[in-house]
């Protein structure tokens, strides 16, 4: 530092102004480094939310200026027989899968936590399903459940437990809904399953020591020691795995692209149906839209219900 | 010796039942794309053949995907798309992490709002009026429409994984290396990156392992073959009109699921810690 420079700096009590300075004080260097990627959020998640907000209130077909209909096409989606079965069907996918997803995932869980030989090659070839590309193992699933070449069938007619040509598995609306189901298990139960053993081995030995000297049997440890302490992850996972399942797009648009007779659209199908299928954006923004609420009271209704203790 | 029978009963009804129930469940899809793809077709559509193992094994499938489809193009932009959006949601999330795990500021509050709304608001609510963003920027049917979107799925759990990760550096190294006349920048790229290269790994995997499966946004941003991705393009290319060529499908979509197996198995460790610690969506 100079003389002149001390000099100022003694002069007045403020120092003089130093870019590198200002640069350095912690509010101005944490919004300089925080404020390229939230605005870059902004205008690719935030705007196009709120435009879709917009979007949903026009008449818009897809190739012409919107004009404004206020409600309508929330009215149009309220007085459409489709749109509640839409509403139906992703809430019975969205429950069945969570469910069976939830218990088989903590029984996989409890299962991997014992000791054995090639438990990390057995845990890497569980994940598999969750990180191949969901479209890809999605069109097996399609060959395996095909209407005349179904391998599934073929076993049940070799074994003789069904006629040919056996069952239909994605032309039969229920059967159709439960196979969607099972594929939508079969790629989301290893995060559950993985997830939830790494919760479970973070448990001290020693607290099911204490609940087996205090009398506990195996239930009473999994009751009282494994389940409350396993409940955080739980809830973490569930939640991920409720708003994902709900609106799930990619397995049931490559499986039934929402048939047989709308008895597999979801409200990401049917949306989808109408906004690029039938060019009404407004329309199918408007149904996008509807997720909204039913999201959010369901991830409220788990908060409350699985809320992690604070202490 | 009856007591060393019962344990073994026990063991396999408790441990090697279940597991081996699991294990066939979660390969058999892919033992089947397997089988099917070295299939001719002749054998694939005779229901009198027992269709669990091949009979006479070709390689047809593979060759005739390879030279009569795009599919090497497909390969060749998801590769491209996912290093990409991989690579602007590692930037930008460590931008996001440092600072809140690090810094206290006003507004911190807001920001770990704003990126925990982002992480939890599903894609099938915004592709309507993405699709007409995109239209209007002039963007349809090209990998630029997919590269800048993507990475709004790819930050929030970037951010969320490295803002773990900064916080296990001790703070005493960045109080010493302030002392020692580096700027915050200095400290940043001089210190606190290069211990959390793990993190990077982790968010990396997850981000690149995310962005091959993307289909939504692919499938309607990218309209033309030339731009497709492989997921998009197996779709809408391999199935004509309602003709299935399953062989061909069958050896794209395993063909499409080998470089991210790969990637994974190499960091299946890394991987497996991003998946705990963030809970990815899934």
């Amino acid at each position: 530092m100079t003389a002149e420079s001390l000099a100022s700096a003694a002069a007045h009590p403020r120092p003089a102004f130093s870019l590198g300075r200002w640069l350095e004080r912690p509010g101005v260097f944490a919004w300089l480094m925080v404020t390229p990627p939230v605005l870059f959020l902004l205008a690719l998640v935030g705007y196009p939310f709120f435009y879709g907000i917009w979007l949903s209130l026009l008449n818009r077909p897809v190739a012409a200026e919107g004009t404004f209909v206020g409600l309508d096409n929330y009215i149009n989606a309220w007085n459409d027989p489709v749109f509640w079965q839409v509403v139906l069907n992703t809430f019975v996918y969205t429950a069945a899968a969570t469910l069976l997803k939830m218990a088989g995932g903590l029984g996989l869980a409890l299962v991997m936590n014992q000791n054995f030989p090639f438990k990390n090659l057995t845990r890497a070839l569980l994940l598999l399903p969750f990180i191949v590309p969901t479209v890809l193992s999605t069109i097996a699933w399609q060959w395996i459940l095909d209407p005349a070449f179904s391998v599934v069938n073929w076993t049940l007619i070799a074994t003789g437990l069904v006629e040919q040509p056996g069952p239909s598995w994605l032309g039969n609306p229920h059967l159709a809904m439960a196979s969607l189901i099972v594929v939508n298990v079969w790629r989301g139960l290893p995060f559950y399953a993985i997830t939830l053993l790494a919760g479970l081995q973070t448990i001290s030995p020693e607290l099911y020591e204490a609940a087996t000297i205090d009398g506990a049997g195996t239930w009473g440890r999994f009751r009282y020691v494994t389940l409350p302490l396993l409940k955080p992850v739980i809830f973490i996972v569930t939640m991920f795995s409720v708003i994902f399942t709900f609106a799930d797009f990619q397995l049931i648009y490559v499986l039934t692209k929402g048939g047989p007779a709308n008895a597999t659209h979801v409200f990401a199908t049917y949306a989808f149906d109408i906004a690029m299928g039938g060019g009404q954006f407004g329309q199918g923004a408007a149904i996008a839209l509807t997720m909204v609420p039913p999201l959010a009271l369901l991830i409220l209704a788990m908060a409350l219900y699985l809320k992690p203790s604070k202490t | 010796m009856t007591v060393e029978r019962r344990g073994f009963h026990i063991r396999f009804l408790k441990l090697w039942l279940p597991l081996g129930v699991s294990v066939i469940f979660a390969l058999f899809p892919f033992y089947w794309m397997a089988i099917t793809s070295l299939k001719t077709n002749q054998e694939l559509y005779n229901r009198k053949i027992m269709p669990l193992v091949v009979h006479n094994p070709t390689l047809k499938n593979y060759v005739d995907l390879i030279t009569e489809t795009s599919f090497l193009e497909w390969t060749w932009n998801t590769f491209i798309v996912a290093v990409l959006s991989t690579a602007i949601s590692l930037i930008f999330g460590a931008m996001l992490a440092y600072p809140l795990a690090r810094i206290r500021f006003a507004g911190a509050a807001l920001v770990s709002f704003a990126i925990a709304a982002t992480y939890l608001v599903p894609q099938p609510l915004l592709f309507v009026p993405l699709a007409d963003l995109i239209n209007k920027l002039g963007l349809g049917d090209t990998l630029t429409s997919v590269i800048l979107t993507y990475p709004t799925l790819l930050i929030p759990f970037c951010a969320w994984l490295l803002l773990g990760y900064f916080r296990t550096v001790p703070s005493e190294l960045e109080d010493a290396a302030r002392i020692d006349g580096a700027s915050r920048l200095q400290t940043l790229t001089k210190i606190v990156l290069p211990l959390c290269g793990p993190g990077f790994i982790s968010a990396g995997i997850f981000a690149f392992t995310l962005a091959q499966n993307e289909f939504l946004y692919a499938l309607i941003f990218l309209t033309k073959t030339e731009v497709r991705t492989v997921p998009v393009g197996a779709v809408a290319e391999l199935v004509r009109g309602d003709v299935f060529y399953w062989g061909q499908l069958m050896a794209a979509a395993l063909l499409g699921s080998i470089p991210v197996a790969i990637i994974y198995s190499f960091f299946v460790e890394h991987y497996v810690a991003g998946l705990t610690a963030g809970s990815v969506k899934g």
